[in-house]
C-alpha cells in the first residue's frame, strides 16, 4: 500500500515474526515486515515510533532483533536463514547497523513546548489534577493556567537539566539473595550498572573489552560479583586470574595521580603542618611495618577502598554536574580573574620576580583562605553582601510542599489537606508579593506558632484533627485535597492582582486580571465547590459543612477584599 | 573600636567585641602588669588570637620599656600563618586610625622548606632535603671554595643577603611567609636567613613551638632574645608533650646500622684528609685544646642543629682529651655504638635510669660520662672540619650523639627502656631503645626563667590546675572563660546506651563486643541521617578504628552510612588522609554530606578545623585514654606520682579528657557556628570525667543530657537542629554575646564580665 512511494533500503528474507515466516524491509520512513507470499504489510513501525532496538546476545541459539516502541510494546523478529547461524547473525547485524543509523534521525520532533507541557502533566500528578479541575472544567483558560507562577516554576526549572549523581551506597544496594541451593542472586538494574560504570571507569573499560566478544553480559557481572573488587574485605590475590585484579591497580594509580595533582588546601595539608626538626630522622623514616597481622592489613586495605569509593563517587557526580553548573562556575571564574589582575597591579616590580611565576595565583588563593579562616563575621561591621549561590530545584513541589506531601499524592492517603493548602498559601506570600523576604514575625515566634498550631499544640487542643482524618473516607479526602489545590491556586492569583501596600501603580492590566480571576473563582465555586458540598450533604451529613468551611472562608475573604478594592477603585475614578 | 582595658588604650580592629574577649584582655593585662606567667582558657572561636595580639601590641606601644617583644608560638604552620594575618589586620587598623604605621616589625619564622626561594632547592617537597641542599650551597667552606673556583655552586640569595641584608633592618610592618619571600625575591635576599636575622630585632615574632622549646633549634634561633618579652603559647594543651618529645630519643636497629655505615664513611674521610691535608685536622685539634669550640659556630649557615641539651647544662670547658683527636673520637663513637648494639640484643624488656646506664657503660666499654657529654658538639665540629656538603646523610649518627649527650647530662627525670619486640607481635624481633624524658618541666623551666611573661592559652586547658603542676611554674593569673551565647549553639550529649539499652563503652573488656560496635554503628547511622552536611567521628585509637570499620562492613553499617553520606576515613598515611580530607570537604560543600572517621590524638584531631557545615556533629566513640600498657607512660606516671604528687588515674583521665575536648572542639569555631557534640561512652557521665571537660562545654551539658540512649539523642538533635536553622542575626547577639563600645562601657556590663571570669 504505502511501499510504492518509499525506497526500500534493505530487504531480508527468512525472518520469522509471530510464527510466520516472511521478509523484513528496512525503508526510508519505517520498518516493515510482510508475510511470505502476501502483499500486505503485516508489521509496520515508523522510525519515529521506535524507541530502541535490542539484539539477542551472541551465544544464544536464536538470532533475534527486537524493536521497542515508545508506547512500550515491542516486536521481535527472529532470523531463520537456512544457511546457518552465521548467516542469520549477518542478516541481523545488517539490519541492526542500518537501524542504528536511521533511528536517531527520526527522534521525535513534535512541537517541543507542547511535549514539555504534556510531559510535565504526566510527570506531576498535582499539576494534572489542577489542569483537569481548572482548565478542563473551564474555570480558567489554558493560557492563564500555564502562566500561573507555580507552573512557571516547573517550566523554568525543567529547562535546566540536572543529572542525578551516584548514590554512595549503590554497591551495597545490590543485596544478594540466596536462591535456595547454595547460590547467590544479585539483582542488577540498568541504574546500578550505570552507576558502576560512572564511578569505576576501569570496570567500564573491562566491560567494553570483554562483552560481548569474550563473555556474555551475565558472565561478566558474575565475575564482577565474585571478584575481590566487589568484596572489599578480600585481599587482592596476586594471581592474574581475577578479571578485576588490575582494575584495583588502575584505581590506585588514578587516585595516586589525582593525589599528586590536586593542590591541597593549606588547612588540610597534614604533611606540611609540622615543622620538622632539621637533620634528624623523622618518624616517617622508620620502615613501614608491613608485617603486621593479616587481619589489620585487610582492614587497612578496606579503609583505603572506602576512601577511594567515596572519592570516585564524588568525582562521578562532579563530572555530570560540571556541565550544567555553567552559570555559577562562570561567576567564580570572573572573580578569580579579578583577583589575579589585582595582584598583577600590586606587584609592581615585575622584573625581579624569579620565583613563583608559574603559580602566582597560589599565594593569593592561600591568602584568601587564611583571611576567610580568621574572619569573624559577627565582629566585623559591614556585611558586604556576597554572591549568594543560586538555588536550583528540579522538583519544585518537593521544596514547596515537602517530600511527605509528594508521597501522599502518589498514594493518595494520609496528610490532611489543610497543611498543603497552608504551604501553598505561604508560597503565595513569598512568591506572589515581590518583596524579597517579607518579615512579618520573627523566626522564633513563627516556629512557636507552628508548634502551637500543630496537633497537640495549645491552639489545636479542641480540634479533632486525628479523628477527622479517620472519619473521612480516603476518596473524599483526595477530592478535598484537589479542591484545595485548585482553589488555592486561584486564590493566590487573585491576591496577587491586588496592589502591593507600597506600590501606587495599579494599572488597567491588574484590574482586568483581578476581574478575570474573581470570575474564575466564582466559577470555581459554582462548578466545583457547590457540587462537592451537595455531595457531602448527601453522603457525610455530620461533617459536610465543616469540611468546606475553611475553603469557603478563604474564598469569602478574598471576595471581601476584592469588593473593598473595587469600591476604592471606583472612588478614585 | 578603641577601648580601654584597665586604663590601657587598646585598638581592636573590629566594630564589635565579645564580652569574653574583653575579660580575657583584662586578665592578660594583669599578667603583664605583674610581670608573671599566666594560664588562660578560652573557647575556640571566640577570637583568642586577636585579643592577645591587640592587647599585647597596645601594651608594647604604651609601655615600651616594660615589654619589648612579643613572641607568639603556635603549633602548626596554618595556625602560624593565621596569626600573622591577624596581626597584619591589626597593624592595618592602627594605620587607618593613626594615619601612620606603628613602629613595630612583625616577622614570621618558618623552616627553610617554607621560606626558600632558590629555584632548584625550593622545588624539593621534603624539609630534610631542602635543609641539606641549602647547607650544601651556603656552608662557609663551600663559599670559600667558590671564591677560588667559580664552578662550585652557591646560593645567590644567601650571598645577596650576606652582602647587603645585614646592614639594614626590615622596614616597619608585618611580614607573612609570602611577604618575606616577595621581599627577598625583590632584593635578591634569602628570606630564611633574613627572617632569622630579623627575629632578633623584630618586636613581634611568630613561630613554632620548637624554636623556643627544643634546645637543638632554640640554641640557633632564639639565643639572643631579650628578657623583657611576652611569650605566648597558643593551642598549648599539648605543650607538655612537645617538651618531652624535644628531649627524648628513640633508637631502632636500623638507626644503629645506618650509623655504623656513616661512621665507616667518616673514618675513610678522616684518613683521606689525614693524608692530603693533615693541617686541617691539626688545626681542629688545636681549637679543641684552646676551647674554641664556638669559634667556627659563629657562622650561621654551618650549623643546622645545635646542642640537644638546655643551655644552662652546657659545660663551659674544653673538650676532654680523649676525643679531641678525630680518629680517637671516631673510635670512641664506635665503642659506644657497639655497646648500644649489645643493649639492643636483649630478649626481655629492660628499664633503667641514666645513672645505671652510665655505670654499665663505663664498666663494659670504659666510656666515661664527661666525654660523652661533648659527643654532640664534637660530632658537629668534626662534620664542619671535614666539610661534609650534605650533613643530612649523617642524621642517624647525629641522633646517636644526641642520645649520648642527653644521657650523660641528665640523670633525673629520664628513663631508658629497651623493648626487644612490639607487645602485639612478640615473635617478631624489633628492638627499640627509648630514651625518654618524663618531666615536661625540664624543657619548660628555662623559658619561664628567661622571659618575664609567659602566657599559656588554649581552648581546652581544663582542669587548669594540672598545668602548673606538670610544667612546674607559678602563674599569676589562671582563668577559664566561658562563651556567652545568644543561642545554645553547642549541644553536648552523653550517649551511654544503644537503642537496645546495652551500655556502650570503649573500655577494654567491652570494646570488641559485637553489641557495643553495633550500637556505635547504629548511633552514627542515625546521626548521619538527621544531621546535615558534615559529621566527624573520633575513635580512641587507630587499631580500634580499623577493627570497628571491619565489623561495620560485616554488619552492613557501612552500607547504611553510605546511603546517607559519603564515607571518609583517616589513615596512617598523612598524604592519603589529606586527600581524603579535601574530598570530604568537597562532599560537604557539594551538599552530599560526608562522614569522616578519625582518631583522637591523630593528625586530624590536632590540626584540622571543621567549621560551619564541615562539622555539624562530632562523635567521640569512647574515652581516648592513652595506651596504658606503654612502659614509657608507666614510667612517666610513676615519676609524676613520686615527684609531683599527681595520682596515676588523675593524670590519665586528665590526658584523656583534654584529648576528648580537643576532638569535639574541632566543630565549633565561632559563635555563628553550631555543632552537636556526642560523647558516646557510659563512663563520660561519671563526675570525674564530666567535671574535667572545659567549662564552656560543661555549662551546656545539663544533667538531662548525660545518660541518653541513641533514640533520645537523635530526637534531641532533630529538635535542636530545627532551632539552629532559624536565621541568626547580629541583633540577636547584640548585648548578650556581642557588644558595641557603648554597651561595653556600661557599668552593668562591666560587672557582668567581672563575674564571668572564673579564677582559680
Amino acid at each position: 500500500m504505502t511501499t510504492s512511494s518509499e525506497d526500500v533500503l534493505l530487504s531480508v528474507g527468512y525472518v520469522r515474526y509471530k510464527k510466520g515466516d516472511g521478509t523484513l524491509y528496512v525503508m526510508n520512513q519505517r520498518l516493515a515486515w510482510m508475510l511470505e507470499n502476501r502483499d500486505t504489510v503485516a508489521v509496520s513501525h515508523k522510525y519515529a515510533d521506535i524507541k530502541t532496538q535490542k539484539i539477542s546476545p551472541a551465544g544464544k541459539p536464536k538470532v533475534q532483533l527486537q524493536v521497542v516502541l515508545h508506547d512500550g510494546t515491542c516486536s521481535t523478529f527472529h532470523f531463520v536463514n537456512p544457511a546457518g547461524a552465521e548467516a542469520q547473525a549477518k542478516d541481523r547485524d545488517q539490519v541492526k547497523s542500518l537501524l542504528q543509523n536511521l533511528l536517531p534521525k527520526f527522534k521525535r520532533q513534535i512541537d517541543g513546548e507542547l511535549e514539555m507541557k504534556s510531559r510535565l502533566l504526566s510527570l506531576h500528578p498535582t499539576l494534572k489534577h489542577l489542569y483537569e479541575d481548572l482548565v478542563i472544567s473551564k474555570v480558567i483558560s489554558s493560557e492563564e493556567y500555564w502562566n500561573t507562577p507555580t507552573l512557571k516554576h516547573y517550566t523554568d526549572s525543567s529547562n535546566i537539566k540536572q543529572e542525578a549523581g551516584v548514590s554512595g551506597a549503590f554497591l551495597a544496594d545490590i543485596q544478594p539473595q540466596t536462591d535456595g541451593c547454595n547460590g547467590l542472586k544479585y539483582n542488577l538494574t540498568q541504574d546500578i550498572i550505570d552507576a558502576i560504570f560512572k564511578t569505576y571507569p576501569a570496570v567500564r573499560k573491562k566491560h567494553i573489552d570483554y562483552v560481548p566478544n569474550k563473555m556474555t553480559e551475565a558472565e561478566f557481572w558474575t565475575k564482577f560479583f565474585q571478584s575481590h573488587y566487589f568484596h572489599r574485605d578480600r585481599i587482592a590475590s596476586s594471581s592474574s586470574k581475577d578479571l578485576f585484579g588490575e582494575c584495583a591497580k588502575m584505581d590506585d594509580q588514578a587516585i595516586a595521580s589525582a593525589m599528586k595533582h590536586t593542590p591541597l588546601d593549606l588547612t588540610v595539608d597534614i604533611p606540611q603542618f609540622i615543622e620538622p626538626v632539621p637533620l634528624l630522622p623523622t618518624e616517617d623514616d622508620a620502615p613501614h611495618e608491613k608485617e603486621r597481622g593479616d587481619s589489620t592489613s585487610i582492614h587497612r586495605n578496606m579503609i583505603k577502598r572506602f576512601n577511594q569509593h567515596s572519592i570516585m563517587v564524588l568525582k562521578a557526580s562532579h563530572k555530570t554536574n560540571s556541565s550544567n553548573s555553567n552559570s555559577s562556575s562562570k561567576t567564580t571564574n570572573n572573580n578569580n580573574k579579578v583577583v589575579e589582575n589585582g595582584v598583577r597591579e600590586t606587584n609592581g616590580v615585575p622584573e625581579k620576580r624569579p620565583v613563583e611565576d608559574k603559580c602566582s595565583t597560589e599565594p593569593v588563593e592561600k591568602k584568601k583562605r587564611i583571611l576567610e579562616k580568621i574572619h569573624y563575621e559577627d565582629l566585623a561591621d559591614t556585611n558586604t553582601n556576597q554572591d549568594a549561590q543560586e538555588l536550583k530545584l528540579s522538583k519544585v513541589e518537593r521544596y514547596l510542599l515537602g517530600p511527605a506531601s509528594q508521597m501522599s499524592q502518589t498514594t493518595n492517603t494520609a496528610n490532611p489537606p489543610p497543611l498543603s493548602a497552608l504551604a501553598s498559601i505561604c508560597q503565595a506570600w513569598s512568591s506572589g508579593q515581590q518583596c524579597s523576604r517579607p518579615v512579618r514575625v520573627g523566626a522564633g515566634a513563627a516556629v512557636g506558632a507552628l508548634g502551637e498550631l500543630s496537633p497537640g499544640g495549645a491552639l489545636m487542643r479542641h480540634q479533632h484533627a486525628a479523628c477527622m482524618a479517620q472519619l473521612i473516607p480516603t476518596d473524599i479526602k483526595a477530592e478535598l485535597h484537589r479542591l484545595y489545590l485548585s482553589g488555592g491556586e486561584l486564590l493566590r492569583e487573585l491576591w496577587r492582582c491586588f496592589p502591593q501596600p507600597g506600590s501606587t501603580t495599579d494599572t488597567e492590566d491588574t484590574t482586568a486580571r483581578a476581574e478575570k480571576f474573581y470570575e474564575a473563582l466564582l466559577r470555581f465555586r459554582n462548578v466545583k465547590l457547590r457540587p462537592f458540598e451537595e455531595k457531602m450533604l448527601r453522603d457525610l451529613t455530620p461533617l459536610a459543612t465543616t469540611l468546606t468551611k475553611h475553603m469557603n472562608q478563604m474564598i469569602d475573604t478574598a471576595f471581601a477584599k476584592y469588593a473593598v478594592w473595587q469600591q476604592r477603585q471606583a472612588k478614585l475614578r | 573600636m578603641k577601648l580601654t582595658v584597665d586604663g590601657l588604650l587598646v585598638y581592636f580592629p573590629y566594630d564589635y567585641i565579645y564580652p569574653e574577649q574583653y575579660a580575657y584582655m583584662l586578665e592578660l593585662k594583669r599578667a603583664l602588669d605583674a610581670k608573671g606567667h599566666g594560664l588562660l582558657e578560652m573557647p575556640s572561636g571566640t577570637g583568642k588570637t586577636i585579643s592577645l595580639l591587640s592587647l599585647i601590641v597596645a601594651y608594647m606601644i604604651q609601655n615600651p620599656h616594660h615589654v619589648r617583644k612579643l613572641i607568639y608560638c603556635s603549633r602548626t604552620v596554618p595556625e602560624i600563618e593565621k596569626v600573622v594575618e591577624e596581626l597584619k589586620n591589626l597593624i592595618k587598623y592602627y594605620e587607618k586610625c593613626q594615619g601612620e604605621k606603628p613602629n613595630l616589625t612583625g616577622v614570621v619564622l618558618s623552616s627553610r622548606k617554607n621560606l626558600c626561594i632558590h629555584p632548584e632547592v625550593s622545588r624539593e617537597r621534603e624539609g630534610k632535603l631542602v635543609d641539606g641542599k641549602c647547607h650544601s650551597l651556603t656552608a662557609s667552606y663551600i663559599r670559600e671554595r667558590h671564591e677560588r673556583d667559580n664552578s662550585v655552586n652557591i646560593c645567590q640569595f644567601y650571598e645577596g643577603f650576606n652582602r647587603e641584608g645585614k646592614e639594614s633592618m626590615l622596614p616597619y610592618g608585618v611580614y607573612t611567609i609570602d611577604d618575606l619571600k616577595q621581599y627577598g625575591a625583590d632584593r635578591n635576599w634569602c628570606p630564611y636567613f633574613l627572617s632569622r636575622f630579623a627575629v632578633v630585632h623584630a618586636e613581634i615574632v611568630v613561630y613554632s613551638y620548637h624554636y623556643l622549646l627544643d634546645p637543638k633549634v632554640a640554641e640557633l634561633v632564639s639565643r639572643e632574645l631579650q628578657r623583657e618579652a611576652a611569650v605566648v603559647f597558643d593551642e598549648a594543651h599539648n605543650i607538655d608533650t612537645v617538651c618531652i618529645d624535644s628531649l627524648s630519643a628513640r633508637l631502632t636497629r636500623r638507626t644503629l646500622d645506618k650509623s655504623a655505615a656513616a661512621l665507616q664513611q667518616l673514618e675513610k674521610q678522616v684518613a683521606q684528609i689525614r693524608e692530603e691535608d693533615a693541617a686541617r685536622l691539626t688545626a681542629e685539634y688545636e681549637q679543641m685544646v684552646e676551647g674554641l669550640r664556638e669559634a667556627a659556630a659563629a657562622r650561621e649557615t654551618d650549623t643546622i642543629l645545635g646542642n640537644p641539651i638546655l643551655p644552662d647544662e652546657v659545660l663551659n670547658e674544653v673538650v676532654p682529651g680523649n676525643i679531641r683527636n678525630a680518629e680517637h673520637f671516631l673510635g670512641f663513637l664506635k665503642r659506644f655504638l657497639e655497646y648500644l648494639k649489645t643493649r639492643l640484643r636483649v630478649q626481655h624488656v629492660v628499664q633503667e635510669s641514666p645513672a645505671g646506664f652510665l655505670k654499665d657503660l663505663s664498666a663494659r666499654v670504659c666510656i666515661e660520662r664527661k666525654p660523652l657529654r661533648f659527643c654532640a658538639s664534637r660530632l658537629a665540629a668534626l662534620l664542619r672540619t671535614l666539610q661534609v656538603p650534605d650533613p643530612s646523610s649523617f642524621a642517624p649518627l647525629t641522633l646517636i650523639t644526641h642520645l649520648a649527650t642527653l644521657v650523660a647530662t641528665y640523670t633525673k627525670g629520664f628513663v631508658i627502656i629497651v623493648e626487644p619486640f612490639d607487645d602485639k607481635t612478640p615473635t617478631v624481633s624489633n628492638p627499640i631503645l627509648h630514651f625518654s624524658c618524663m618531666d615536661s618541666s625540664i624543657a619548660m623551666r628555662p623559658v619561664f626563667a628567661r622571659f618575664q611573661t609567659v602566657i599559656i592559652t588554649s581552648g581546652t586547658l581544663s582542669p587548669l590546675d594540672m598545668y602548673p603542676k606538670i610544667l612546674d611554674f607559678n602563674p599569676v593569673v589562671m582563668s577559664s572563660f566561658t562563651m556567652t551565647l545568644a543561642r545554645p549553639c553547642l549541644l553536648p550529649m552523653i550517649v551511654s546506651k544503644g537503642s537496645d539499652q546495652v551500655a556502650i563503652s570503649s573500655k577494654y573488656e567491652t570494646r570488641e563486643d559485637v553489641a557495643v560496635i553495633r550500637n556505635y554503628g547504629q548511633l552514627l547511622v542515625e546521626i548521619s541521617a538527621c544531621v546535615p552536611d558534615g559529621v566527624v567521628c573520633f575513635f580512641t585509637s587507630y587499631l580500634y578504628l580499623e577493627s570497628v570499620v571491619g565489623a561495620w562492613y560485616d554488619q552492613g553499617v557501612v552500607a547504611n552510612l553510605q546511603k546517607h553520606k559519603l564515607l571518609f576515613i583517616e589513615t596512617q598515611d598523612s598524604a592519603e588522609t589529606s586527600f581524603a580530607l579535601i574530598n570530604y570537604i568537597k562532599a560537604c560543600e557539594s551538599g552530599r554530606g560526608g562522614v569522616l572517621l578519625a582518631v583522637a590524638r591523630g593528625k586530624v584531631s590536632e590540626g584540622v578545623d571543621f567549621e560551619q557545615h564541615l562539622g555539624r556533629a562530632v562523635l567521640m566513640f569512647g574515652i581516648p585514654y592513652v595506651f596504658t600498657h606503654s612502659r614509657i607512660l608507666k614510667a612517666r606516671l610513676e615519676y609524676l606520682r613520686d615527684n609531683f604528687q599527681i595520682r596515676e588515674n588523675d593524670f590519665l583521665t586528665f590526658d584523656a579528657m583534654r584529648h576528648a575536648a580537643q576532638c569535639v572542639g574541632r566543630v565549633l569555631r565561632g559563635k555563628t557556628d553550631y555543632g552537636i557534640m556526642i560523647f558516646a561512652d557510659k563512663r563520660f557521665s561519671r563526675a570525674d570525667k564530666r567535671t574535667r571537660l572545659p567549662r564552656w562545654i560543661q555549662e551546656h551539658l545539663r544533667d538531662s543530657l548525660c545518660n541518653l540512649s541513641t533514640e533520645e539523642a537523635v530526637q534531641i538533635c532533630k529538635r535542636w537542629l530545627r532551632q539552629m536553622a532559624q536565621p541568626f542575626t547580629r541583633e540577636d547577639q547584640l548585648g548578650v554575646s556581642l557588644l558595641t563600645l557603648q554597651q561595653l562601657q556600661s557599668q552593668e556590663q562591666q560587672e557582668k564580665i567581672e563575674k564571668q571570669v572564673i579564677q582559680k
